[in-house]
């Protein structure tokens, strides 16, 4: 027990400290496939903590819903990042909180970051909440259908159950898995805004969505926004890692922690040069296409499921 | 005049008081019921209704389980009520103009309605509660009759209340079967055929179903729930809807005998068609307590899909799952009441204070209203089942449910749930939108109209009856695992088991039902966690990074300071424009439609949104068609003489005989 709460406490300190990182990688590689130096992998961090000291400006009619809203974000899904073996399964927190659980987690970040951009009033706000909403509505129940597909394979939603399954060796290579990968991939872009669904680096007014919604934060807030989309990061690729390639990671029956965490970076540094790779090759869609790409990732989980039956029988 | 408010305030008090105490007696009744797990239960033959019969009155688990949420409802109601009744009669001291003068004498007979019909135990006493239920609440909605919307909508639930009423009569005469005794034992001792069992479904179906809202039957909800008062409409709403859902689950697990998985089938259908319409039907709304209205249509969808499959797990013979089904319907179904309660009590704030239910003329509330917009937030966040309140843990064990469709036998009801499951995700992310909408044009952003700018906060008692649900929502959120065990009798004699049957130790403050996915949940957990870390990280950040602000004005995209329409704000209708377009041009045939004037021209540009509900378009506007065309043609009837009239009866009789003869032989 004590050794869990460890590990517990140890995962969520790894974490925030190798968000900015992932999302530095990223914007570097980017750079780099652009033709660019790019910015130093420390960039973000340095960010953040300009921000961190920097007054907050704040308009006149802000609520306390909008003032509490980064420190409420920010911490559900810094828990949620948490709950994601990311070099161990052996997590205190893990019985706390499922995978479904989980998804409804980051919910709760959204609900609240949507309200806040509804709070100063104006109309920025209204478009980034409305359609972050609407992204939603079309991402989670792909989600959930993923969910679904692991869950008929390993009969547990438990994160530190399906990790262990999958390291086991039982699993082989199933075409609803690599379904279900296509569809986590898709949500995980959309669920982060990046391109082709949003872009993290835009702020034209027609085409933003997140940034739409956190236009009017500054200062520690925003810092703290900004925190919270960069765990959000790491967390999906986190998650990807443990339910598709959980090789490396420490479960119960042994494997060691300095592995697991080696492996870990490793996988941070393929999924964001592939993040990047492929945020260069492909063009951003207009919002209405969104509909498309998310229908097609909940058709794909879909079909996932139903192969499962057909292929196992069960 | 004042002499008589002051009278009227005196009977007000004693009205909601006793109602208040009354509903609280049967709470704890109901609750020492559930907790001890009376073995036998209370039967009672009152020497009223049918000569040869008389009334049977009988109480078990499901009994006890929905008198619970039915007079939780009651307690809470009726304090918001006596706030409200006082509110009103100080805003408009001339009584004609006092809006709930007829509420009063029916409130407590509305409540005492719906308890009978859950007290039946034979057809007759049930029917006439039921029908006793439908007219105190009709007559409720006619408080308001000034207002243009209201006889409208009576009249349309009156038509639909009686068309239920029939085929729930049609359904319980073929249960009575041949020897007719109506007493819900003697219908027990018979199973019905296969035929005739999905008759009776279907009957039920279309009866209690047209109750609680199933698209689509529907119809009257958002007119007639929103026109009655605030507190009343929380009890059309949060409890009469569960009043019908106990039809739906008497009949269905108790009176029919062993299920068939088709039936479950049946109901699932049923239920997803109505989560996904409801919560866009709630979408599109504008007006505050319709919006709500319809998020209830919703709710009774979810409920719907988890008793069905808690019916087709029982019916494959794992008891232990259709237990986590039947928890999680009952557990949605008192959570629907109390968040459900909470809003509608929250939409009776706003109204009270602005005097407008159209989010159009709402706006930065928060303000203006602080408690009220505490509590509407936790209501709003309840039933967007987000974690660690209340709505969420429903919706938790649902997909727990759920996630064990590969246990079942047939192909179809595999495939099925696993869509089913989409849907059910489909529809919670759009709640989520849909309450943000709610929540952040209502309360956020702001003022859209003067009355909206000067609202001032409610009264103590208003406010209190808004606590009560609100504080419920958080503890059944963080703690749920005692409320289940206490649901525990009404699930086990349902479907024969319990959620917790497989595991040999549950501690109280975890949540992790049946070993068969092994899953567990501890919203107490994510509370702290979460409480702790906001806490730490708002004084590291205050202490070590910066704690300065600065108050400016924010950039108006153009327009001056103060806007004073707030015109460069996001609308209600601005606000749904992706989901319109994503979702609603195939669901609900929605069409917005911009009229541009020429460069020159200062008229304004208008935008107007379309759409349609299919339910009017595809059912009740061609039945509404041909009825009046056959009313055209019997007419005739009316205008004939003596001797004709005299033929005709005389055919009757010799048709009735005959068709008897063929009968008999």
């Amino acid at each position: 027990m004590i050794t869990a709460i460890l590990y517990q406490i140890v995962q969520m300190l790894l974490v925030l400290a190798l968000a900015p990182a992932l999302t530095g990688w990223v914007r570097l590689v980017k750079a780099r496939l652009l033709g660019r130096r790019g910015p130093s992998l420390l960039q973000p961090y340095r960010d953040l903590l300009r921000l961190l000291r920097k007054e907050v400006v704040l308009a006149h009619n802000a609520s306390w819903l909008f003032r509490a809203t980064p420190y409420a974000m920010f911490t559900a899904i810094w828990l949620a990042a948490g709950l994601v073996p990311v070099f161990t399964t052996q997590l205190a927190l893990a019985p706390a909180a499922d995978l479904i659980a989980l998804i409804a987690l980051l919910g709760t970040a959204r609900f609240f970051l949507a309200l806040a951009g509804m709070d100063i009033g104006t109309g920025f706000g209204g478009i980034g909440s409305s359609r972050e909403m609407m992204i939603a509505a079309l991402a989670e129940p792909a989600m959930l259908m993923m969910v679904f597909s692991v869950a008929v394979l390993v009969h547990s939603t438990s994160l530190a159950d399906i990790a262990a399954f999958m390291t086991s060796g039982m699993v082989g290579l199933r075409v609803s898995l690599a379904l279900a990968l296509i569809a986590l991939v898709m949500v995980a872009i959309a669920e982060n805004a990046r391109i082709p669904i949003d872009n993290p680096a835009t702020h034209l007014e027609l085409t933003m969505v997140h940034e739409a919604m956190v236009l009017e934060y500054s200062g520690r807030h925003l810092a703290l926004v900004e925190a919270a989309a960069m765990l959000k990061l790491l967390l999906y690729v986190a998650l990807i890692a443990c339910i598709f390639v959980p090789w490396g990671l420490a479960t119960g029956q042994g494997g060691s922690l300095l592995a697991g965490l080696l492996s870990f970076l490793a996988k941070l540094a393929v999924a964001g040069a592939g993040l990047a790779l492929f945020e260069t090759s492909v063009a951003k869609m207009r919002v209405f296409r969104v509909g498309e790409f998310l229908g097609g990732a909940l058709l794909l989980s879909l079909l996932g499921a139903i192969f499962l039956y057909v292929s196992r029988g069960v | 005049m004042a002499v008589a408010a002051r009278g009227r305030g005196w009977v007000a008090t004693a009205v909601y008081g006793g109602t208040a105490v009354a509903c609280g007696l049967t709470v704890l009744w109901a609750i020492t019921t559930l907790a001890t797990g009376a073995a036998e239960p209370a039967a009672l033959v009152l020497p009223v209704g049918l000569p040869w019969m008389g009334a049977h009155l009988r109480t078990d688990a499901l009994s006890a389980f929905f008198l619970l949420v039915v007079n939780g409802g009651g307690v809470t109601a009726s304090l918001f009520g006596w706030g409200y009744e006082r509110a009103h009669t100080h805003q408009h001291t001339d009584p004609h103009h006092a809006p709930s003068g007829p509420v009063l004498p029916f409130f407590p007979l509305f409540l005492a309605g719906m308890s009978l019909v859950l007290l039946a135990a034979d057809a007759f006493t049930f029917l006439v509660s039921w029908e006793f239920m439908s007219l105190t609440s009709w007559l409720l909605v006619l408080s308001t009759h000034r207002e243009s919307e209201t006889p409208a909508a009576a009249k349309l639930y009156l038509i639909m209340a009686s068309v239920g009423t029939v085929c729930l009569m049609l359904a319980f005469g073929l249960l009575a079967g041949g020897p007719g005794d109506m007493r819900f034992d003697a219908i027990r001792q018979h199973a019905p055929g296969d035929g005739m069992a999905a008759l009776v479904l279907l009957l039920v179906l279309l009866g209690a179903g047209s109750k609680a809202g199933l698209v689509p039957l529907h119809v009257w909800l958002p007119l007639a729930h929103p026109a009655a008062p605030s507190h009343v409409s929380a009890l059309m709403s949060g409890v009469m809807t569960k009043v019908a859902v106990y039809a739906i689950v008497r009949v269905a697990f108790d009176l029919l005998g062993p299920p068939a998985w088709w039936w479950g089938g049946a109901l699932m259908a049923a239920g997803t068609i109505t989560a996904v319409m409801g919560v866009m039907y709630a979408l599109m709304q504008d007006d505050l307590k319709r919006l709500l209205a319809c998020s209830t249509i919703e709710n009774i969808g979810v409920i719907l899909i988890a008793l069905a499959l808690a019916l087709v797990f029982k019916a494959s013979s794992t008891p232990v799952i259709a237990a986590l089904a039947m928890s999680a319907a009952l557990l949605h179904i008192a959570n629907h009441s109390l968040f459900k309660s909470l809003l509608f009590f929250v939409a009776g704030a706003v109204l009270t204070a602005t005097g407008t239910r159209d989010l159009n003329r709402l706006g930065g509330l928060i303000h203006r209203l602080p408690t009220t917009a505490v509590l509407a937030l936790i209501g709003a966040a309840a039933i967007s089942a987000l974690p660690p309140l209340n709505g969420f843990v429903g919706e938790w064990m649902l997909f727990q449910a759920i996630l064990n469709a590969p246990a079942l036998p047939e192909w179809s009801s595999k495939i099925g749930i696993a869509v089913v499951g989409a849907a059910v995700a489909l529809a919670a992310a759009l709640a989520a939108a849909c309450f943000v909408r709610f929540y952040g044009i209502a309360f956020l952003g702001r003022p859209r109209s003067p009355e909206a700018a000067q609202a001032r906060e409610v009264g103590t008692a208003m406010r209190a009856a808004m606590l009560i649900p609100a504080a419920l929502c958080v503890a059944i959120g963080v703690l749920p695992t005692p409320l289940i065990r206490l649901f525990g009798p009404a699930v086990r004699a349902m479907v024969e088991a319990g959620p917790f049957d497989d595991r040999a130790y549950q501690p109280w403050f975890w949540l992790a039902p049946t070993s068969a996915v092994g899953n567990s949940y501890n919203g107490m957990v994510l509370l702290v966690v979460i409480a702790v870390l906001s806490a730490v990280l708002v004084l590291v950040i205050h202490r070590w990074a910066s704690n300065r602000v600065r108050w400016s004005t924010a950039w108006g995209c153009g327009h001056e300071e103060p806007d004073p329409g707030a015109l460069s704000q996001y609308s209600a209708s601005s606000f749904n424009q992706p989901i319109r377009r994503a979702f609603g041009g195939t669901l609900l045939n929605a069409h917005d439609r911009v009229s541009m004037p020429e460069p020159g021209d200062t008229r304004p540009a208008r935008l107007t949104v379309n759409w349609r509900d299919p339910a009017w378009t595809f059912l009740f506007t061609p039945v509404g068609t041909a009825l009046d065309w056959l009313t055209e043609r019997v007419n005739v009837l009316q205008f004939l003489t003596i001797r004709r009239y005299l033929t005709l009866m005389f055919a009757a009789l010799v048709v009735v005989l005959i068709l008897v003869a063929v009968v008999r032989s």
